[in-house]
């Protein structure tokens, strides 16, 4: 199957103005400005199913619909700060493929009502960022951004922020405070962004992969885009692949592909074919999926990956083989979350820094049976009672590592 | 529009507002909810994670909307998975929350342990120690031990001044962010600020110099650790060790209710002395805080230089001598004077004082004159603010209009409250010659030149926007100052605010009329009593007895300084041996006000009542006794034996303060929120209020007696001529005063006596910032610092009042 987000891939240069148009660019958000009211953009989209693909999978069409219309001017904001060790799509889909994006943020900017839009993109994409620039000055002379577009009386900008450097901005609240000047905090939830956003109005936030659906579900409707993928999660998903693969890299595949045809059709398998011992589905924020045969066969879904007791996330990949023990693993992920937790609330700021420094030492050799008990504990005691997200991920690898690979901190294999 | 909702907390139910937080309503119930960030005064963020509870909503129908019921007919609950912050869930129809539960209490526990493990646990040296709500919730909610590795604690920088008044302790912070949020939020001045990010988190000073606001103490209350510890409390005394006593502080006419935190200790010779100086809850004045000047100025009652005994001229010498024979000579010598004699007593005082020194006066047919250089009482007793005025009760609708005050200098908490009326929608107009830091809160701005603010005021009567945006409003308050003003100009101003005021019917009722800003804690006090300050003072002392209390004009003013001596006879009444106490013929110690009780009239004319703190030192004894035993003398029956005795007589001769007493100023009806009790976490180590909310007066216009105000001319004021430099006073918050300078880690905020220039006029003089110049009039020579001020007229310099340049009304100056 022809690629449907990562076009670039049978379309040379598509990340020029020209050859983006003469394949079909613009099409969708013209036909939306032109012949469309706002609100049937939106229930195309509900319609299509699409779900968020920044990593909690929520329904796009919904949350536009969640718009607040008594509260004006309203923002529309791509969240391109990638930051989540594993992910590496989004950055593709910038490089290679940015027109659809943008087409893409138009589209949603015209369903929700916004005038102004913002990509918030991960500091050290700042080179890729002087290249949006560009991408989004070409749409503005050739009349697809700016005042009274398509002679309606709708009009857009579109402008780029860097942030600085914090995975925490990547969550939707902290980027807008980091957005509006401030130190990327995440906020109290709710109110969430669509009734209270940026500057506190209302306020749309998706990811970049999301955004690059929307041109295609317009062009060739929500039928088409539900004909691909599975019931619960439809059409293509880009899976960033790492770990011990032969050929890490972004693969595009629709819903319900399984990790096996994941890993070995398209990823070329495990180095030196070794077997594969865990997956982590959705980067380091994963739990640890112990691996069997039955895992591998399954069709790689939002819902599927829940029973297996992980989250997909936003789809970032890491295979890991019988050549790594999983309390390195963990070691390696809490150095990342105790270094990006941003301190805001108790039990993330202090614990994170508790089980970095209990899993150092669990990983220095010494895995004495009582400090892998207290790091089970300390994950098991953050647990529900973080301010965002980002403490929940950090307790993840640890509380499912340590129930599901025992064996790999010394620990009696339980039954 | 809010409603009325019912929920269950803990088993027990009640009714609150549908806006409640949960945190609130079960306070409200009597159920202290454990918590470290929120503040009842601040939005809540959540950060904490202190305040974890069950939440079980009832489960609705979609379709019809009515509670789904279980078998019992009862609705049935959902709970949530996970704990709930009590702070940021707002209360709803049929909520049942658990703060009791396994699971809360397990949470809690949890917390705690998290706090802990990066808290240094140095209480024994803390000075929080015994008031600490970390503590205590650990004693409450934490678990007995820790399991966390010792090797892993902080190890951080404990003594960083983020200001010279402030000092944070790095491991002690617990990043609530309370502080930060506090200036940010209630004082507007985001001085403060979190640097870095996770266990790296650190609280930081932003402004140069450091810890730029005048109410940075009152983070030290609603810190919930000892991390941030004032300069003058510091390692000084343990909580448990303080007594304390309730008062009002006696630096601005706001009158912030205060508690002194005293202790008997071997360091200050067995004497019991005040620690420090913490604010007290009256919502209606200063809420729960206080300036940093109230907290911190209170050095001067602890002086060496205080005067302890009498003393008498003889042989041109001043000697120490017996109550008796002083106040023998001074009755015998004002009676002697009779109506030649001359009361003259600042605000300074208390109303018992006051009404004394008036009645003897009166009994003497001789004069009783304010000592002050702002004009105007006259009318704000009359008129006043309407009895229940609360400026936490004005918003959207309303408007605030100050004029020539720089409240922030003047009286630093009506600038909270005026701002924080702003931030709730009020229409704020500020109008001054020159720019204030209040200018940023205002809606509208108006900078008139020197001279014109009878012109301004009158403007503001007509149609113009900012016209109609007083003359409309629901409520409107005027506060009026005496910034670039003397006595004539501030009178006027009065006079033009009062006329305002009656043409757009703002007065008579709550939230409306008329403020001064006066430059002393109880001058409205004295103009109630009859006081009024005499235009041409210097010209009438000469052959006069002159009976001088709490003021020292010898040393403000050189003509009133030679006037004395040329006066009959002179007894100074004070603390210390000031200037005009160098004149006198005898000198009479007086009590500070923290040695007895007494009462204040706030601006807002609220009587309030001060406690004795500490015993009176030496033989000094308070002004109220010294004036009733001189009075004695001269058969004149005055109280002196109590300070309730002075206040029955004075209710029962003052009109407005008709049906007051003791008792009626002490009595308390509950205040929200509700601080200070087992959970001092909830507000902050802020003291409870359980000695009195005082009352406010009731004026004439609250009475609808037709006050009448007398017109007033726009073209009076000063003005500079051209060629000419025009010094005009304003007020700075930490002066040379005698009840500022004797605290010494003030200096530095005291600074260095200036003078500020218009770049043009500076360029014209050939002077620059921070260079020394020599400046004279009259026959007054002095030496300032050259300041730069591009928002004040070219003709124009300012010149702040008690920092040793005698400037007391827009007069011509000479600089070299
Ligand atoms: C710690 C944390 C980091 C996140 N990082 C990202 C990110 O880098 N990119 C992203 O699109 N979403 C990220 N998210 C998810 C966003 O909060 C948000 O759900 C998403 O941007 C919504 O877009 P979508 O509906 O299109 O998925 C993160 C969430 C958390 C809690
Ligand atoms: S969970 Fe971690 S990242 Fe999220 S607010 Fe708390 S400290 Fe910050
Ligand atoms: S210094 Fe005190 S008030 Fe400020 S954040 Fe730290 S603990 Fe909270
Ligand atoms: S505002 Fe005035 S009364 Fe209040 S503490 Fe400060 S100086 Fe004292
Ligand atoms: S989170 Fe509620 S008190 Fe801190």
């Amino acid at each position: 199957m022809a690629h449907i987000l990562l076009r670039h891939r049978e379309i040379p240069r598509i990340n020029e103005i020209d050859i983006y148009e003469k394949n079909g660019g613009f099409k969708a958000f013209k036909q939306a400005v032109k012949n469309m009211e706002p609100t049937e953009v939106t229930a195309v989209v509900k319609d299509s199913s699409l779900r968020g693909r920044g990593g909690a999978g929520f329904p796009t069409g919904m949350k536009w619909s969640f718009i607040d219309n008594n509260s004006w001017p309203h923002y529309v904001v791509a969240n391109a700060d990638e930051s989540e060790p594993g992910a590496f799509k989004d950055r593709e889909l910038i490089e290679s493929n940015p027109f659809q994006f943008l087409e893409g943020m138009a589209i949603s900017s015209y369903a929700v009502g916004a005038n102004i839009a913002y990509i918030y993109i991960r500091g050290e994409f700042w080179e890729l960022t002087a290249t949006l620039d560009e991408k989004i000055a070409e749409m503005e002379k050739l009349g697809y951004l700016g005042n009274k577009l398509f002679g309606s009386d709708y009009s857009l900008k579109i402008y780029t922020h860097l942030g600085a450097g914090a995975y925490i901005c990547g969550e939707e609240t902290a980027l807008l405070e980091s957005l509006e000047g401030k130190r990327g905090l995440p906020r109290v939830r709710p109110p969430f962004p669509p009734s209270f956003g940026l500057y506190g109005k209302p306020t749309v936030v998706n990811n970049v992969e999301t955004f690059a659906n929307v041109p295609l579900i317009i062009d060739k409707g929500a039928d088409w885009f539900k004909s691909i993928g599975t019931p619960d999660s439809a059409g293509v998903k880009i899976f960033s692949l790492s770990g011990r693969i032969r050929k890490p890299g972004n693969y595009e595949l629709p819903f319900g592909t399984t990790f096996r045809e994941l890993i070995y059709e398209h990823g070329g398998g495990i180095i030196e074919g070794r077997p594969v011992k865990a997956i982590m589905a959705a980067g380091a924020s994963s739990s640890m999926i112990l691996v069997d045969d039955k895992v591998l066969d399954t069709p790689i879904d939002y819902a599927s990956v829940r029973k297996l007791g992980a989250d997909l996330g936003s789809a970032s990949v890491i295979v890991i083989d019988d050549t790594v023990s999983i309390d390195w693993v963990i070691n390696k992920t809490l150095n990342f979350f105790e270094h990006e937790s941003c301190g805001k609330c108790t039990p993330c700021r202090e614990g994170t820094y508790w089980m970095q420094h209990l899993s150092q030492s669990i990983h220095a050799g010494n895995k004495r049976k009582q400090d892998v008990d207290l790091l089970y504990n300390v994950a098991k005691q953050m647990q529900n009672k973080c301010l965002c997200a980002l403490g929940e991920f950090a307790t993840m690898a640890v509380v499912t590592g340590i129930e599901r690979f025992p064996q790999d901190f010394n620990l009696e294999v339980r039954e | 529009m809010t409603k009325q909702v019912t929920l269950t907390i803990d088993g027990i139910q009640i009714d609150v507002p549908d806006e409640t937080l949960v945190v609130d309503a079960a306070k409200k119930a009597g159920i202290d909810i454990p918590v470290f960030c929120y503040h009842p005064k601040m939005e809540p963020v959540g950060m904490c994670r202190m305040c974890l509870v069950e939440i079980g909503r009832p489960m609705i129908n979609r379709s019809t909307g009515q509670p789904v019921l279980n078998e019992d007919g009862q609705p049935t609950m959902q709970f949530m998975p996970k704990p709930e912050t009590a702070c940021t869930n707002l209360v709803s129809e049929g909520m049942v929350v658990l703060t009791q539960s396994e699971s809360a209490k397990e949470a809690q526990k949890d917390i705690i342990e998290f706090l802990l493990t990066s808290h240094p646990l140095d209480c024994p040296i803390c000075d929080k120690g015994g008031e600490c709500p970390l503590q205590n919730l650990t004693m409450e909610h934490g678990p007995g031990k820790s399991r966390f590795l010792f090797d892993g604690k902080f190890k951080m920088e404990k003594q960083i001044r983020l200001g010279e008044l402030i000092v944070l302790d790095r491991e002690r912070c617990i990043i609530c962010a309370r502080c930060v949020r506090f200036q940010e939020e209630v004082a507007g001045q985001a001085v403060l600020a979190i640097d870095d990010r996770g266990r790296g988190s650190e609280i930081i000073s932003v402004s140069e110099p450091g810890f730029d606001s005048v109410f940075s103490g009152n983070t030290t209350d609603i810190c919930p650790v000892g991390a941030l510890t004032t300069t003058d409390f510091r390692f000084g005394a343990r909580p448990w060790e303080l007594l304390s006593a309730a008062s009002i502080c006696g630096q601005c006419p706001v009158g912030c209710n205060i508690t002194f935190n005293t202790r008997r200790e071997a360091k200050s010779a067995g004497k019991v002395v005040i620690k420090r100086v913490m604010p007290r809850q009256n919502e209606q004045v200063n809420e729960t805080w206080i300036c940093d000047k109230g907290r911190f100025a209170y050095h001067y009652a602890k002086s060496k230089e205080r005067l302890s005994k009498p003393l008498l001229r003889k042989d041109d010498k001043l000697k120490t001598t017996s109550w008796s024979s002083a106040t023998k000579l001074v009755a015998e010598k004002l009676g002697e004077a009779g109506k030649d004699t001359i009361v003259l007593a600042s605000g300074r005082l208390s109303n018992e004082d006051l009404f004394n020194l008036k009645s003897l006066a009166d009994g003497l047919g001789g004069k009783a004159v304010l000592y002050t250089e702002m004009g105007g009482g006259d009318l704000v007793t009359q008129i006043g603010v309407g009895q229940g005025t609360n400026f936490s009760d004005m918003g959207q609708g309303d408007a605030i209009f100050v004029i020539a005050s720089d409240l922030y200098e003047e009286a630093p908490i009506w600038w909270l409250r005026v701002k924080q009326a702003a931030d709730r929608g009020a229409k704020l107009i500020v109008a001054n010659s020159r720019e204030t830091k209040l200018d940023k809160f205002a809606n509208f701005v108006v900078r008139y030149s020197n001279g014109d603010e009878v012109k301004t005021v009158q403007d503001l009567g007509g149609t113009g926007k900012i016209a109609q945006a007083f003359s409309k409003a629901d409520n409107a308050i005027v506060l009026f100052g005496s910034d670039g003003l003397g006595l004539e100009g501030s009178t006027h101003l009065a006079t033009a605010c009062a006329n305002l005021l009656e043409e757009t019917g703002h007065i008579g009722k709550a939230n409306n009329g008329l403020i001064g800003v006066w430059p002393k804690a109880n001058d409205q006090g004295a103009w109630e009593l009859g006081f009024h300050p005499e235009p041409d003072l210097a010209a009438i002392l000469k052959g006069k007895a002159v009976y001088i209390v709490g003021a020292d004009p010898a040393n403000d003013n050189p003509a009133l300084a030679k006037a004395l001596k040329k006066a009959k006879f002179v007894v100074v009444q004070d603390l210390f041996r000031t200037a005009t106490a160098e004149l006198a013929d005898v000198i009479l110690p007086a009590q500070t006000y923290t040695e007895r009780d007494g009462t204040f009239t706030s601006g807002e004319r609220r009587a309030q009542r001060f406690y004795a703190a500490v015993p009176g030192l030496g033989e000094s004894k308070p002004d109220y006794a010294i004036t009733s035993e001189i009075a004695e003398k001269l058969n004149i029956q005055l109280e002196g034996t109590s300070s309730v005795l002075v206040f029955e007589k004075l209710a029962a001769s003052v009109k407005d303060f008709a049906g007051l007493s003791y008792a009626k100023l002490a009595e308390v009806t509950e205040q929200w929120p509700i601080v200070g009790r087992g959970d001092l976490y909830y507000g902050g180590s802020t003291y409870e209020n359980t000695q009195g909310l005082g009352v406010q007066l009731v004026s004439a216009s609250d009475r609808g007696e037709t006050v009448s105000i007398p017109k007033v001319r726009n073209d009076a004021g000063l003005r500079p001529k051209k060629d000419e430099l025009l010094a005009v006073p304003i007020t700075k918050l930490y002066d040379r005063g005698t009840t500022v300078a004797p605290t010494e880690f003030l200096t530095e905020r005291i600074g260095d006596v200036t003078i500020a220039l218009h770049p043009e006029a500076a360029k014209k003089l050939g002077v620059e910032a921070g260079k020394r110049v020599k400046i004279s009039f009259e026959d007054v020579e002095g030496e300032a610092v050259v300041k730069i001020d591009e928002t004040i007229s070219a003709g124009v310099a300012l010149v702040p009042r008690s920092m040793g340049l005698a400037i007391r009304e827009p007069v011509v100056i000479k600089v070299q």
